[in-house]
């Protein structure tokens, strides 16, 4: 979690520079949309608008609230993020932009034009020219080879095969699948997967790219390498994006702007500052919590193990063969019960050995000490301007856990989001 | 009182004239559309005569090469070595011409009931009122005896292959009707999804998406038509049918074991061949 922070600053510095080039058009353009599943439609709303809570409808009539009186803009060539918990209609409410699911009621603009006004066929032509969609469980085709997944697209539009056999290829090779062309999806591991399935969506070359939980199903490493995929090549292509996550890291890395989502409504939209720092409810402030941990994470949240520890009856020499097996720079010294006594640094040890000194007790040196509990910005305070760890220890001054420099930075890295 | 009682009584006993009104069904069938069942009938007629045609013009070992070659090309050449080894048996106990009549027979019916079978299936898996009634019309015909059919399918169609067929086909069409079903059922909405997320039309759904997601169930489908054909290949001899069938009744009558052998090992190496080539590799 913490390793993906740098990327933070990196995008929005990135985004403050494609934002400032040119004027930037709206996209799209959402206004009061409602889905209810299996209800009438009108009278559901209607209790929405009084106040009636999504379980209570539920209850009362059977039908699912999908969607509740969302609306938002989105600004050509910005990542759009929406985000929340499962259930809380990300889905439907993205399946609604292209019409896979109807909205019960409702506006929605592309381009300026009513897409809630088109029929079947000009519909299908809509899909085809402005959005691509990625799918959380890739969607491939397992009977078509990579090639031929990422052709589909362009194949549905009726493209001739050499035209789409080139511009599939190109795809593959943005994504980095270049040479995988002729496998089976199933012979590729999930990340792969998704980058073809990303591939195929990238092929027909859309203004819109409709992403629902796309590395959600993937394991943590190979989710952040696609995320870093993703930025990378939003750089390079002129793409609106809508990216759907219930994953807060994952919006912050990648979202220009937030929508936030619970039982079907957007409770909050703004940019990372807006979300982190004014969490407009308790359910935001709840989501921001959890990611923003450095508040609250305190020495034991943070501390390591010590490598190896000095003990009463050790000498000069043990210290030096201990320090040196664990390549480390000084080493804490225990007394009895594993009390605290304090710290020996490597020169002072060698510097005694060199003298022929014996009395290791003389180089023994205090170092400031943190609680289990104290808060991680303390902690830099105490660690700033010293060069060794940081020793926590209990109420009874036993040694708990050491506390290093870069684990302290790398915490409250993130504090400042 | 007790009069009407009586009648009501006599009214409820009365035995339902079930069979009358099938037999009155069949003669009114007859009767109004002879120039139809003659029509099809001609038509069965003449795609049976000629796959015959076909099968019969080359030498027996060319077409046994023939298969050969294609079994080779499906599955590998152990089954080609089988192909020679047991059709070249059939041959050499003098069983080959009734062994091409069977093959015309059945592969006309396969295509015949392939031809309406898939349709019908695909219909059944976007549509729930043709499921709805196409079910218990499937139930029906997969657990009726088919010598229960003999008897229209002979006044329909008259003694001979085509009648066979009829009833062959009557017999084996459910299978590729249920597995397209199935098959397409079976295929993952998500797929579905993204091809309409890229703008599909009805048309590329299917043949993009559904058919070849379901390719596996109707490959299963077409391998159980077959079976089931050649199941029927006796039955249909009785309707007058040519070919394995034949020798099959008359060793019945005259008690001819080893005659009844030979046929029915005709039979079976022939199930056993197409099974083979057109059922799943495992
Ligand atoms: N086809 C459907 N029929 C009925 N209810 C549905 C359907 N699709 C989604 N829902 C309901 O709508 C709500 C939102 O679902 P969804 O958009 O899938 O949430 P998310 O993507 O945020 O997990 C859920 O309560 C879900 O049960
Ligand atoms: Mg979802």
């Amino acid at each position: 979690m913490n390793i993906s922070r740098p990327f933070l600053f990196l995008k929005s510095l990135e985004s403050l520079k494609s934002k400032t080039s040119g004027v930037k058009n709206l996209k799209i353009q959402v206004n009061n949309l409602y889905k209810i599943f299996d209800g009438k439609g009108k009278k559901e709303i209607e209790m929405l608008k009084d106040g009636i809570s999504k379980d209570e409808i539920l209850e009362k009539t059977g039908a699912t609230v999908g969607v509740n009186d969302a609306s938002f803009e989105v600004k050509e060539g910005e990542i759009f993020v929406i985000m929340g918990l499962s259930g809380s209609g990300k889905s439907t409410l993205l399946r609604c932009l292209n019409r896979l699911i109807e909205p019960t009621s409702g506006s929605i603009r592309v381009d300026g034009k009513d897409i809630m006004e088109l029929n079947k066929d000009q519909l299908r032509e809509f899909r085809r020219k402005k959005f691509g969609m990625v799918f959380q469980n890739f969607a491939l085709f397992p009977y078509r080879t990579v090639q031929e997944n990422a052709e589909f697209g362009l194949e549905i539009q009726g493209m001739d095969k050499e035209e789409r056999s080139k511009k599939a290829k190109k795809a593959l090779k943005q994504v980095g699948l270049d040479g995988w062309e002729e496998q089976m999806p199933d012979q590729l591991s999930g990340g792969m997967q998704q980058r073809v399935g990303l591939a195929r969506a990238l092929a027909v070359d859309t203004d819109v790219l409709l992403m629902d939980e796309p590395f959600s199903a993937l394991d943590p490493l190979i989710k952040k390498d696609m995320q870093d995929k993703l930025l990378d090549l939003y750089e390079h292509i002129d793409k609106t994006i809508i990216f759907i996550t219930h994953d807060l890291d994952e919006a912050l890395k990648l979202g220009d702007r937030i929508a936030i989502m619970k039982d079907g409504k957007i409770v909050q939209i703004g940019n990372h500052e807006e979300i982190l720092t004014n969490a407009e409810n308790d359910y935001v402030a709840e989501f921001v919590q959890d990611v923003n941990r450095s508040r609250v994470l305190t020495a034991e949240d943070i501390m390591d193990k010590p490598k190896a520890v000095l003990y009463n009856q050790d000498g000069l020499r043990t210290a030096l063969h201990k320090m040196r097996n664990n390549e480390l720079g000084s080493i804490f010294v225990l007394g009895e019960n594993r009390k605290y006594r304090g710290i020996v640094k490597l020169e002072d040890v060698v510097e005694y050995i060199n003298k022929d000194k014996e009395d290791i007790e003389e180089i023994i040196q205090d170092v400031p000490i943190a609680e289990p509990d104290e808060k991680v910005d303390q902690l830099f305070a105490k660690i700033a301007d010293i060069n060794t760890p940081l020793p926590v220890l209990d109420e009874e001054n036993k040694l708990e856990g050491i506390i290093v420099k870069t684990s302290v930075l790398a915490n409250l890295a993130s504090e400042n989001v | 009182m007790v009069i009407k009682i009586n009648e009501i009584i006599s009214l409820l006993t009365t035995r339902i004239p079930l069979g009358n009104w099938v037999e009155a069904l069949v003669d009114f069938i007859i009767n109004n559309f002879q120039g139809v069942l003659d029509g099809f009938s001609a038509l069965i007629g003449f795609i049976v005569s000629s796959v015959e045609t076909v099968l019969a013009f080359p030498n027996p070992f060319v077409l046994i090469a023939i298969f050969a070659l294609i079994a080779w090309k499906l599955k590998g050449y152990k089954l080609a070595i089988f192909v020679v080894l047991g059709l070249g048996l059939v041959h050499n106990i003098e069983m080959w011409d009734p062994l091409v009549v069977t093959l015309a027979s059945i592969i006309t019916s396969v295509l015949v009931a392939l031809i309406l079978g898939i349709p019908i299936g695909i219909l059944k898996a976007h549509n729930k009122y043709i499921d709805y009634i196409t079910r218990p019309i499937l139930d029906f015909m997969q657990t009726i005896p088919p010598f229960v059919y003999l008897i229209p399918a002979l006044m329909f169609f008259g003694l001979g292959n085509v009648s066979g067929v009829i009833a062959t086909v009557v017999f084996a069409i459910a299978p590729p009707i249920r597995l397209t079903y199935l098959g397409i059922k079976q295929v993952d909405e998500e797929l579905k999804e993204a091809g309409h997320a890229f703008g599909a039309n009805w048309w590329q759904i299917l043949f993009k998406i559904e058919l070849p997601g379901a390719m596996p169930s109707i490959m299963m489908g077409i391998n159980q038509c077959i079976m089931l054909s050649l199941s029927m290949v006796v039955i249909a001899a009785m309707i007058g049918a040519g070919g394995l069938g034949q020798p099959v009744l008359r060793s019945l009558n005259m008690v001819d074991i080893g005659l009844g052998f030979e046929a029915g090992l005709g039979i079976v190496i022939i199930a056993m061949v197409l099974d083979r080539m057109f059922g799943r590799d495992s």
